[in-house]
């Protein structure tokens, strides 16, 4: 289904919750809703469910206003964070619920029942009560749920919120294949950066109501828009002085200006490992943090810290020893404006510095 | 859209017949008798309010209110305790009780009180030969209203008492605190809400009563007439104005309890 | 553990005078002129008619509360139609007739219903009796009743969350078929421990009635003003039947109430 919705949006009482939201989804695709806890995410959901009402603003689906549609003439499929499943019912009848509500035929219904849980593999569990069956268990029936009066949109608020996580890893990779292969449009809410980057094709990223950025995880990555962006996804410090940084003295000329530096901008070495010894400054080694398949490195460049990590191949260093730095590139950003930029001197290997 | 259309005027139809029932039962009449103290003026009301036999009436319910619900605290509180924290043989049975004076019949306690303790029974002879009289005096009353508010503050107190972690008790245990120290310093402070709102429900519920007590009580105005019966007695001689007007001290006295009620439960904490 | 067993003990005392005496004397007191005593007490006409009474007033008002009791929660827990601070007005209303003397709810009918009143001289034109008639008597054990089913339910409600029913709606079915397939279940013991507790209250029911029937003899009279007019008239025994037939039916009615109970807390 092909989801449009325009300057969406609702307040309770005198909370904001979701701030002029527009957006446009692509029949078939996978959508995560990424940002923190209480940003509005839940409730832009909630909305395209018919589950809340909006202040104000469009939700169209198939290019049809459908605001004034009730959640049960949508045709979504919702799957709760708590699952919400019945529990006065067997997984059976949980599955059914949406088929009889539809008035199928008992033979329909055992038919599709059946095939959705051959689908989510929860052959043998059709008679057992909702307490009886695990947490990844309790999500397939609720998906299944979801699924069985074939929506055309589903919407999954925080799926894997109520899971273990050692088999969230390997919930999310069950969904996205599931996902895949019925090929419904589906958006899921989540607040965990790395279950968006992992599930999604696409992920909005949602800060304090408002729709912050939109595009793939590897494009948000590579391009933040705004410094909210930039901070949420993936690791960060940020440099309130860039005096100290080489190589970005050009953005001193705009005042107030920070950087955010991730750990993957950061080359480190002892003295004389790194090529471009112009381009780098001296850092102390503040901590070393075993990181199971690497070290993380706290640095200290005058009195701003820097985290990094560093391969478990080269030589082991030691808090308190001397090293270079060599920042690749940083985000800078001020009140007015962010961009990304490369350090300078790593371009001009002879540079006239006075 | 025509199922929808329906359903919208149906469900409109269904919150105001609701809503109406809710107000003309409960509002309304509230409003009514407080109308109806004052109308013929304050006077009246002031009148009928300071009528020596009224406010007599009032003020002996409450000094036997507050008799029967301190004897309430301190049974309740004992017999809820040991309810909840000790295992014995008829115990469960002994829960299921508690609830027996709000099963019966108010009139059937009276009459039941007035059969034990009445002239004629053995406590009653027993009571008369160290002279002093049970039923028809004060004692009857405060009996009958302890028997009425008895569940109060031992339903109250014990989800309370089944909520305390049992490490905070260790605890105490731990920092050589003694039995006895735990129980007023760790224990007794988080059982208090259920205590006072138990207690301030049985209070209510004891100014209120009224069937359990006529029957007991002798009614002598001034010595035996509690507020309920006065009140009982002006609509008899066809008094409303006066039989409201102390209704209304009554009622007011009430809302005030059940107010605070209300603020103590919501003020405790992870409700 | 000597502390323990005097607690005990002290227990089982104030319960044997408080409770357990009181119910043996209702049980024994009754046979104390004989089974034909008993028999004589209890089938007088006046008896019949008052057992008729209660049994009729117990039947209207408990299925009447039930269906607006369990709306009423529903509304003051799910609708959006009411604002917080409204619905937080009208929660605690709710709790009003708790503590409204019974005599004072019975006086606030008569005020407002009885034969001197505007709307009550209306109905008596039409020839509908309310005061002093059973009409009133339903509306006084109504009043009395009201918060039980109400704060039996609201609770419930609020513990199960919107959830379950926000599911079914997204699945395609409306409220009436989401209430009977969803909610109900999950309210199903709550509602049946409110029944027994209004079942309960009105059977007991005494001062409100009292006041509002006039309690006349084989016309308004209810089980238990007929015990009080025994008592009056010094007919210790026949009061003693009927007292006994109420009893019966109220350690009946506790243990339903126990047995909900514990269902309610499976659930």
């Amino acid at each position: 289904m092909h989801i449009e919705v325009r300057n969406l949006n609702k307040s309770f009482g005198d909370f904001h919750a979701v701030q002029d939201v527009s957006f446009e989804i692509e029949k078939g695709h996978l959508i995560g809703l990424l940002g923190p806890s209480g940003g509005g995410k839940t409730s832009i959901l909630r909305m395209l469910a018919g589950l809340e009402t909006p202040s104000s603003g469009d939700i169209l689906f198939h290019g049809k206003r459908v605001n004034d549609l009730p959640p049960q003439e949508r045709g979504i499929g919702f799957v709760f964070q708590n699952y919400a499943l019945f529990k006065h019912m067997t997984v059976y009848e949980n599955i059914a619920f949406g088929l009889k509500v539809k008035k199928q035929s008992k033979e329909q219904i055992r038919e599709r029942v059946s095939t959705l849980v051959e689908l989510t593999g929860l052959k043998g569990f059709e008679h057992r009560y909702v307490h009886q069956l695990s947490g990844g268990q309790r999500q397939r029936v609720a998906f299944a749920r979801a699924l069985a009066p074939e929506p055309q949109l589903l919407l999954l608020d925080e799926p894997f919120a109520a899971i273990d996580a050692k088999i969230r890893t390997e919930l999310r990779t069950w969904l996205k294949e599931m996902i895949e292969r019925v090929g419904i449009t589906s958006i899921f809410v989540t607040h965990d950066q790395d279950e968006a980057i992992e599930v999604a094709d696409e992920i909005m990223i949602i800060g304090k109501g408002k729709l912050e950025q939109k595009g793939t995880p590897w494009e948000i990555y590579k391009n933040p828009q705004t410094p909210f962006v930039a901070s949420f996804i993936g690791e960060s410090t940020i440099v309130e002085d860039i005096k100290v940084l080489k190589g970005f003295d050009a953005a001193l000329n705009y005042e107030g200006t920070k950087a955010l530096i991730r750990p993957e901008y950061i080359e480190i070495g002892k003295p004389g490992e790194i090529r471009l010894q112009s381009a780098t400054v001296n850092a102390t080694v503040k901590a070393l943090h075993f990181r199971g398949s690497e070290w993380m490195v706290e640095l200290l460049v005058d009195n701003v810290k820097l985290i990094t990590y560093r391969s478990l191949e080269k030589e082991v260093l030691q808090p308190g020893e001397q090293v270079s730095v060599l920042v690749h590139r940083a985000y800078l950003f001020n009140d007015n404006d962010s961009w990304i930029m490369e350090n300078s001197l790593k371009v001009d290997p002879m540079p006239i510095h006075i | 859209m025509n199922v929808m259309f329906r359903s919208k005027w149906w469900s409109f139809g269904f919150r105001s017949a609701i809503m109406l029932y809710f107000i003309v039962l409960i509002v309304l009449p509230i409003i009514g008798i407080y109308s109806q103290s004052v109308s013929r003026g304050f006077v009246p009301f002031w009148e009928s309010i300071s009528d020596p036999l009224a406010w007599k009436a009032v003020l002996l319910t409450i000094k036997l209110a507050l008799i029967a619900t301190v004897i309430n605290v301190l049974i309740g509180t004992m017999s809820g305790w040991v309810l909840i924290r000790y295992r014995f043989p008829g115990r469960r049975i002994l829960n299921s009780l508690v609830d027996l004076p709000f099963a019966l019949p108010t009139a059937v306690t009276g009459l039941m009180i007035l059969l034990l303790l009445g002239p004629g029974s053995l406590v009653g002879e027993l009571a008369e030969k160290l002279g002093f009289t049970i039923v028809f005096h004060q004692p009857a009353i405060v009996i009958a209203m302890v028997f009425v508010t008895f569940p109060f503050v031992i339903r109250a107190v014990q989800p309370l008492l089944e909520e305390i972690d049992k490490s905070e008790e260790e605890a105490a245990y731990t920092m050589g605190a003694t039995k006895f120290r735990t129980f007023f310093t760790v224990i007794y402070p988080s059982m208090l809400p259920g205590v006072i709102s138990g207690a301030m429900l049985a209070f209510s519920r004891a100014l209120a009563e009224f069937g359990a007590v006529v029957l007991v009580a002798g009614n002598i105005p001034g010595k035996t007439l509690i507020a309920a019966v006065y009140i009982f007695g002006e609509i008899e001689s066809d008094n409303a104005q006066g039989a409201a007007a102390v209704s209304v001290m009554l009622l007011t006295l009430s809302f005030i309890i059940l107010w605070t009620v209300n603020l103590i439960q919501a003020r405790r904490p992870g409700k | 553990m000597t502390i323990r067993r005097t607690w005990i003990t002290l227990t089982y005392i104030v319960f044997t005078l408080l409770l357990i005496i009181p119910l043996i004397e209702i049980f024994t007191g009754s046979w104390a002129d004989g089974w034909s005593g008993f028999i004589e007490g209890l089938t007088r006409k006046q008896s019949l008619h008052a057992l008729q009474m209660t049994a009729m007033i117990v039947v209207v008002v408990t299925a009447i509360n039930t269906v607006f009791g369990v709306m009423l929660a529903l509304y003051l827990v799910r609708a959006e139609w009411i604002g917080p601070r409204l619905k937080r007005l009208l929660n605690s209303i709710v709790d009003l007739p708790f503590a409204v003397s019974p005599v004072i709810g019975g006086l606030m009918i008569v005020l407002l219903l009885g034969p001197n009143t505007v709307i009550g001289s209306f109905f008596e034109g039409t020839g509908f009796k309310v005061v002093y008639a059973l009409p009133g008597m339903i509306l006084a054990s109504l009043f009395v009743t009201f918060p039980l089913m109400v704060r039996e339910v609201l609770p419930v409600l609020q513990e199960i969350g919107a959830q379950q029913e926000e599911a079914a709606s997204t699945l395609g079915a409306y409220s009436w078929y989401t209430f009977w397939k969803v909610t109900w279940p999950s309210i199903r013991w709550g509602v049946i421990y409110g029944v027994v507790l209004t079942v309960a209250r009105t059977l007991g029911e005494f001062g409100a009635v009292l006041v509002v029937s006039g309690n006349i003899m084989n016309k308004t009279q209810t089980a238990t003003t007929l015990v009080y007019q025994d008592v009056e008239n010094f007919n210790v025994v026949e009061a003693n039947g009927i007292a006994l037939v109420l009893a019966v039916f109220s350690v009946g009615l506790l243990l339903l109430m126990e047995w909900a109970k514990k269902r309610k807390e499976v659930h």
